[in-house]
C-alpha cells in the first residue's frame, strides 16, 4: 500500500496560495497539524491565534463576515469541546464560512480522554448549518481542502496527519458515497481509518465464502440516508457500522435512524466506543482495545450470519503498526 | 451620518422612551438606560461613521433563522447603515441592552416608535435579547464575552482590506469576567488591531446584583493596559470627557474607554432597589404607581397612563 507523508500539508499550501481569501488560523499546534511549512513560506496568510480557542473562533466569524474564508487548525477536540458557545453563536448560526480543520479524530492520539474526539461526530452533526466531512486516506486528505471551502457555510472536518495510506484513485466529492464491495451477505459501513480496517477483514471474509457489501463515507452531513437503505435492503443478514467514534450519536446512529425511519426491518451492529472514554495509546491497541478493528469487524459479522468463518488473528493481514514517536508523524502529540 | 439633535436630548429621549415602555410593560431593563444613555447616544449621534438605514423604519416581522433555504435572511445591520467600506460598524455585546439601543435608534431617527411596541412580542424582530436579525444588531451576542473577539476579526479583516471603516464594540463590565474577553484583548493587541475599539459601560452591576459581591474584578484599567489596549476613563455621563476619550491616540493597539456610569442615572428613585437593578419588576401595584410618578417627575415628562394589568 502507498504511504503517503504529510498530505495536508502540500494540498493546503497548493490551495491556499490560489485563493487569497482563505486564512491559516493556528492555536499553538502549527507543526502539528502540518501547516509550519505554510506559516514559514506565507506568514502573511498566516494568523497565530495563541492558546485561546474561545477567542479563535468567534474571531473566524468575524473574519468570515471581512469577506475572508478562514481554515483553523488544532485537533479535532480543541474545536469545539471548550469553544462550543463560540462555535454556535460566532460561526454555525450566522453560517460563516469557516472551515474546522480537527486533526487525530477519535484514537488516532495517544493523548488519551483530552485529545481524542469521540463524540465530535456527535456533536457536530446536531449543528444546523454545520457540513461535516471526514478523510479516510491521502487522497481524501489532499482533496477535502478544496471539497471544504466550496461549501456555502461552515464546515467540520476530520484530518489525518502523518503517514497516509492512499487507498482511493478518485478526489473525495461531496455526499458521494463510495461503494467499494457490492457483496450480498451483510453490509458494512466504515469512514476514516476504519475502512482501512474493513478492507483488511474483507480480504478473509472474501475466502471466508462472506459476501460483504462495503460503503465508505466522507460526507457525515448531509446524511445519505437514500443510498444507505438501498444497500442495506440488498443484502441478506444486515448491517454494520464501524466508526472511530462513540456508537451513540455517530455513524451507527444515523444509520439506525435511517432503517427505522424508513420502517427498513435489519439487524445492526454498531462497533466503535460504546458509551466509553478511551486511554492513551497506540491506534492498533486502542482499536484492538475498544473493539474497532478488522478482528472485531470479523467477529461481527459472524455473530450477524451465525457462522463461524475460522477467521483468526493470522488470518488476517499484518496490522500497520506504527509507533508512537516514529519518524513519520509530526510530533509525539 | 450625523444627526442634527443635540447629543444629551437623545441620551435625554433614551431614558423617557425606556421607562415608558417598562412603565406600561410592568417591567424593563431600566437601570441599563440609566447607565448606558449618553454612551449609546454618543456613539449612534457623533462618535461612529454611519451611513442611513437600509431598513425599513418599522422592523420587520421575524423573518426566520439563517438557514441555506432561507435565501431573503438580513441582519439587523442595516439600521446601522449600509456594510461598505467606509462606514464602521457597531456591535451591542450585551445583547439585554437590546430595548436601551432600540430606544435610541428611535431618537436617532433609524427606526419608528412603533418598533418599541413590538418589543418581546410573539413573532417580531425586536426581540427582548438582541438577536441577529433584531435592529441595529449586526451579530449574536447573547452569550456575554464574544463580541469583542469578533469585532477584533472583522477589524483585522477590515484592515487587510484597506477599509477605512472601523469597529466599534460596545461592552459591559460583567463581561471582565469571562475569560474570552481578555484573549480577545490580548489577541488584538499581538496583532496590532488598531481599528478596533470599544465603550465599555463600567456601571458595576450584573445580573445577580452588585460585581463586588458577585465576583470582584480588580483594576478593569490596568488589567487591560497589562494586555495590551489602550484605555481611556472617563465619566460615562460627561460627553465632553466621552470625546476626548474618543480621541485618544492607539497606533497599533485597541482602544477600550471605561465609562464610568452611575447605574441610576437621571431615575434616582432606583436605588431604592439597589444592589438588584438588572431587571426591574415591581412587586406591586403600588410600587409601580410610586415609581411611575417619581420618575416620570425626574423625567421631566407625564406619568404613564397605565392599564389595567
Amino acid at each position: 500500500m502507498e504511504m503517503v507523508n504529510r498530505p495536508y500539508a502540500k494540498a493546503f499550501e497548493d490551495y491556499a496560495v490560489q485563493h487569497p481569501e482563505v486564512l491559516c488560523l493556528s492555536a499553538d499546534l502549527t507543526s502539528s497539524c502540518e501547516i509550519d511549512g505554510f506559516r514559514d513560506r506565507h506568514p502573511d496568510q498566516f494568523l497565530s491565534l495563541g492558546m485561546a480557542e474561545q477567542n479563535m473562533l468567534s474571531f473566524a466569524g468575524g473574519l468570515g463576515l471581512a469577506g475572508f474564508r478562514p481554515f483553523l487548525h488544532s485537533f479535532g477536540v480543541f474545536l469545539y469541546r471548550r469553544p462550543y458557545d463560540q462555535l454556535m453563536a460566532s460561526i454555525a448560526y450566522p453560517r460563516r464560512p469557516v472551515r474546522l480543520m480537527g486533526f487525530l479524530p477519535g484514537v488516532t492520539t495517544p493523548g488519551g480522554m483530552t485529545h481524542q474526539a469521540i463524540e465530535d461526530i456527535s456533536v457536530m452533526r446536531t449543528i444546523p448549518n454545520m457540513t461535516v466531512l471526514e478523510a479516510g486516506d491521502a487522497t481524501e486528505v489532499e482533496s477535502i481542502v478544496a471539497a471544504a471551502d466550496s461549501i456555502d457555510g461552515p464546515v467540520y472536518c476530520r484530518i489525518l496527519r502523518g503517514s497516509v495510506p492512499r487507498l482511493f484513485d478518485t478526489p473525495l466529492e461531496i455526499g458521494r458515497i463510495r461503494v467499494l464491495a457490492s457483496g450480498t451477505d451483510v453490509l458494512v459501513v466504515t469512514a476514516g481509518i476504519t475502512t482501512e480496517e474493513a478492507i483488511r477483514a474483507r480480504g478473509a471474509l472474501d475466502r471466508a465464502g462472506v459476501s460483504v457489501r462495503h460503503l465508505h463515507l466522507n460526507t457525515l452531513k448531509p446524511f445519505d440516508a437514500a443510498t444507505i437503505l438501498g444497500h442495506a435492503a440488498a443484502v441478506r443478514h444486515g448491517v454494520i457500522t464501524l466508526e472511530n467514534h462513540l456508537v451513540n450519536g455517530g455513524i451507527g446512529s444515523m444509520v439506525a435512524e435511517a432503517l427505522a425511519e424508513a420502517g427498513l426491518p435489519r439487524r445492526l451492529i454498531r462497533l466503535g466506543l460504546q458509551d466509553t472514554y478511551a486511554h492513551g495509546g497506540s491506534r492498533p491497541y486502542l482499536m484492538r482495545y475498544y473493539g474497532m478493528d478488522a478482528l472485531s469487524l470479523v467477529r461481527a459479522v459472524e455473530r450477524l450470519t451465525g457462522e463461524a468463518t475460522g477467521i483468526d488473528e493470522g488470518a488476517l493481514e499484518a496490522v500497520r503498526v506504527e509507533a508512537v514517536h516514529s519518524a513519520v508523524k509530526a510530533e509525539a502529540l | 451620518m450625523q444627526n442634527s439633535r443635540p447629543t444629551e436630548d437623545v441620551a435625554l429621549g433614551i431614558r423617557r422612551r425606556v421607562f415608558e415602555h417598562s412603565m406600561r410593560n410592568n417591567g424593563g431593563y431600566l437601570s441599563q438606560a440609566c447607565s448606558a444613555a449618553e454612551q449609546l447616544a454618543f456613539l449612534y449621534n457623533e462618535a461612529l461613521n454611519l451611513g442611513p438605514s437600509t431598513m425599513p423604519m418599522v422592523p420587520p416581522p421575524f423573518g426566520g433563522v439563517p438557514s441555506a433555504a432561507n435565501t431573503g435572511y438580513r441582519t439587523g445591520a442595516g439600521y446601522n447603515g449600509p456594510f461598505d467600506a467606509v462606514h464602521d460598524r457597531l456591535f451591542i455585546a450585551p445583547a439585554h441592552y437590546a430595548l436601551v439601543a432600540y430606544a435610541c435608534l428611535i431618537e436617532v431617527g433609524r427606526m419608528a416608535p412603533e418598533g418599541l411596541e413590538m418589543f418581546n412580542q410573539d413573532g417580531s424582530s425586536v426581540e427582548m435579547i438582541g438577536a441577529e436579525h433584531s435592529p441595529g444588531m449586526e451579530v449574536h451576542n447573547g452569550t456575554l464575552g464574544i463580541g469583542l473577539s469578533t469585532g477584533a476579526g472583522l477589524a483585522w479583516g477590515r484592515k487587510r482590506r484597506g477599509e477605512s471603516g472601523e469597529v466599534c464594540v460596545f461592552m459591559s463590565d460583567g463581561e471582565v469576567q469571562e475569560g474570552q474577553t481578555w484573549e480577545a484583548v490580548q489577541a488584538a493587541a499581538h496583532h496590532g488591531i488598531d481599528n478596533l475599539w470599544a465603550v465599555m459601560d463600567v456601571n458595576r452591576q450584573q445580573c445577580d446584583g452588585a460585581m463586588d459581591s458577585v465576583m470582584t474584578v480588580g483594576d478593569i484599567a490596568t488589567k487591560l493596559r497589562n494586555f495590551g489596549a489602550v484605555v481611556a476613563e472617563v465619566d460615562a455621563h460627561d460627553l465632553s470627557a466621552l470625546r476626548q476619550a474618543k480621541a485618544t491616540p492607539h497606533d497599533g493597539q485597541p482602544l477600550i474607554v471605561l465609562a464610568h456610569s452611575s447605574p441610576t442615572r437621571g431615575m434616582e428613585f432606583l436605588m431604592r432597589r439597589f444592589p438588584r437593578l438588572h431587571y426591574v419588576r415591581f412587586k406591586s401595584e403600588a410600587e409601580r404607581a410610586e415609581m411611575n410618578i417619581a420618575i416620570a417627575a425626574e423625567l421631566g415628562v407625564e406619568p404613564v397612563t397605565l392599564g389595567g394589568h
